[in-house]
């Protein structure tokens, strides 16, 4: 199973200063007359440490949606790893294939057993190929759906956790329906006689989200994105090109992090991350995911079926902002 | 979506529906049609059979009996929750858009007989905004919905759009939800809804509602898919194939379940609706 790699080897650029005072840090650790540096080792991590809070708490739209695809960033498989127990994964849609870019299972959380659904992106330049960066394929959401309802059938609740820039678009992915099988999902999920939570966990991107996002309740954590459309996709048609500045642009105008969602009333609750980001201490960042995620099974699995599928509707019902014309 | 199919939604500037003025021309062979003429063949070319795109307002004269059209919630408008800026403020392309079409946003609905049959008929509108679907379209389709469910009568939806709204960011993806989840509750009501796609129907559009129909109906040669051909040609690096993501190419996956004439549009639907019994 993929592990969170060191970071070292990949920089963001607005963190090259605390990067270098990390190195700086490890440098003396390993010295074996470390002991005399104490009091510089000292300084340097609580300089290290508040860079890191101020650098964090101060993020642009578009740093988010960095730290998000970081490649050290904790996956769904990390999180299986720290906190999953009994994992057993369920494979394919029964009609066409296995797609790895999302994963089902049941398995135990808390004192919950559940299925499973998240998109996986995968660690290493094969896996990451295997699974087209977290794109997944028409194939991959019908298998969540076939899931979905054996776990209704067997009145188990549901767990997604959402990472993908977005759907797959391709020859085959577009032949064998995607929008179809989004569709559907968004449908059935409305209706699903079991309580559905959702995380955000890296990088919400619009429909290819959607299709496993339908959910009683809907988490963010603190530094993924959520939108419409990606910051780059974006840019690329209202501000006809892609670039540093256009993206940054589009990514600030999109409202797509976790704060301005939780604002906008899209998602029900922001998981707060552990200093410096998900990467830098994936286990903390997979306790605060799993008490949220216990605290909300525990009050939905207390919901009557016919009151838990009529509010899910009704969440989604609400949102909207429109206005009246008094000229019509 | 994701990096999808917004280059139709940004081609709205160059390739409008049908223009004003005595003259027009056909945008697949060129012909020069008399406009009189061509709005008596539906907007269909009579010399090559295209099927151009026309206003939400056109496609209710075109589908509805005359004179019985009951539009609902005519006066819903689209607001700017996100104070959205890209090279324009939204705020200024919704009173263009709104100015160039007289609507208020890209969507007519209403109750309308069709062949004397009663249903709840949805229009979309390219003319505004490209069709794309913000809160107002995503509210109205699913008021009318929830109409159709309450009277039970039949759903027809004409989808026409670039796909989701991008300047209501979240708020247009999540219109995505709202209006597939007003089409479950329709759908435990043992309601129809016949889903009529016409160029184009990409994004989210195409991902909620549009591919929901109990069945499928498709105009002639439309572009239909999730994401755009742009986006997958940059992807993949490769040419797309001959008559990729066209009705036809749709009907072939088994995705469509009929691809009809403009001009047998009526026929198909009343034939559809008398056999679900509706
Ligand atoms: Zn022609």
């Amino acid at each position: 199973m993929a592990k969170a790699p060191s970071s070292s080897t990949f920089q963001l650029d607005f963190e090259q200063t605390i990067l270098e005072i990390e190195r700086q840090v490890s440098v003396l650790e390993e010295r074996p007359d470390c002991e005399t540096f104490r009091e510089e080792l000292e300084t340097l991590r609580v300089t290290r440490d508040a860079l890191i809070a101020k650098t964090y708490a101060n993020l642009t739209p578009w740093q988010t949606v960095r730290v998000a695809r970081h490649p050290g960033r904790p996956q769904t498989l990390d999180y299986v790893d720290m906190l999953c127990r009994d994992f057993c994964q369920l494979h394919g849609d029964r009609t066409f294939g296995d797609d790895p870019a999302i994963i089902t299972a049941f398995t135990r959380i808390g004192p919950f057993k559940v299925l499973l659904i998240g998109h996986q992106k995968g660690r290493t330049t094969a896996e990451r190929i295997n699974c087209h960066f977290g794109c997944a394929h028409p194939e991959g959401y019908r298998k969540a759906l076939l899931k979905m309802r054996l776990a209704e059938k067997f009145n188990l609740p549901i767990v997604t956790f959402i990472d993908t820039p977005g759907a797959y678009p391709g020859i085959g992915s577009e032949q064998r329906g995607q929008a179809e099988a989004i569709a559907v999902n968004l449908r059935e999920m409305s209706r699903l006689r079991v309580p559905i939570v959702c995380i955000v966990i890296g990088e919400g991107g619009s429909g290819g989200a959607l299709g496993i996002g339908v959910g009683d309740r809907v988490a963010m954590l603190e530094h993924s994105w959520y939108s419409v459309i990606s910051p780059e996709g974006c840019a690329a048609i209202l501000w006809k090109e892609a670039n540093e500045r256009t993206n940054s642009l589009a990514a600030q105008a999109l409202a797509l992090t976790a704060k301005h969602n939780l604002k906008n009333g899209l998602i029900d609750a922001v998981i707060r991350e552990p200093h410096g980001g998900a990467h830098r201490d994936p286990k903390a960042a997979s306790e605060a995911m799993q008490s949220w995620i216990v605290e909300q099974l525990g009050e939905l699995t207390r919901i009557d079926r016919d009151t838990l599928v009529r509010l899910r509707y009704e969440r989604f019902s609400r949102i909207g902002a429109t206005g009246t014309s008094t000229s019509t | 979506m994701a990096k999808q199919s917004w280059d139709t939604a940004d081609a709205v500037a160059t390739k409008r529906a049908v223009p004003d003025g005595l003259w027009t021309q056909c945008q697949a062979c060129s012909e020069t049609l008399f406009r009189k003429a061509l709005e008596t063949n539906l907007f269909v070319c009579p010399r090559c059979d295209y099927h151009m795109r026309i206003s939400g307002r056109q496609r209710v004269l075109q589908m509805a009996d005359p004179d019985t059209f009951e539009p609902m919630n005519e006066a819903v408008t689209p607001q700017d929750p996100l104070e959205f800026v890209d090279l324009k403020p939204y705020r200024e392309r919704i009173i263009a858009a709104q100015k160039l079409t007289g609507e208020n946003d890209a969507i007519q609905t209403g109750a309308a007989f069709i062949k004397g049959r009663r249903t709840i008929l949805c229009c979309m509108d390219f003319t505004f905004l490209a069709g794309s679907m913000g809160s107002v379209v995503g509210e109205k389709l699913a008021a009318a919905i929830r109409r159709a469910t309450e009277l039970d009568l039949p759903l027809v939806v004409v989808a026409c759009s670039g796909g989701a709204r991008m300047q209501e960011s979240g708020f247009s993806l999540m219109q995505m939800a709202k209006t597939s989840a007003a089409l479950a509750r329709f759908d435990d009501a043992g309601g129809l809804f016949i889903s009529v796609l016409s160029d184009p129907t990409t994004g989210g559009v195409t991902a909620s509602f549009a591919m929901l129909g109990d069945v499928i109906l498709a105009e002639p040669r439309a572009l239909i898919g999730f994401a755009g051909p742009r986006v997958i040609k940059q992807t993949i690096r490769q040419d797309l194939p001959e008559g990729f993501q066209t009705s036809e190419f749709l009907l072939k996956s088994g995705f469509v379940d009929r691809i009809v004439h403009r001009s047998n549009l009526r026929s198909e639907v009343s034939r559809l609706i008398d056999y679900a019994g509706k």
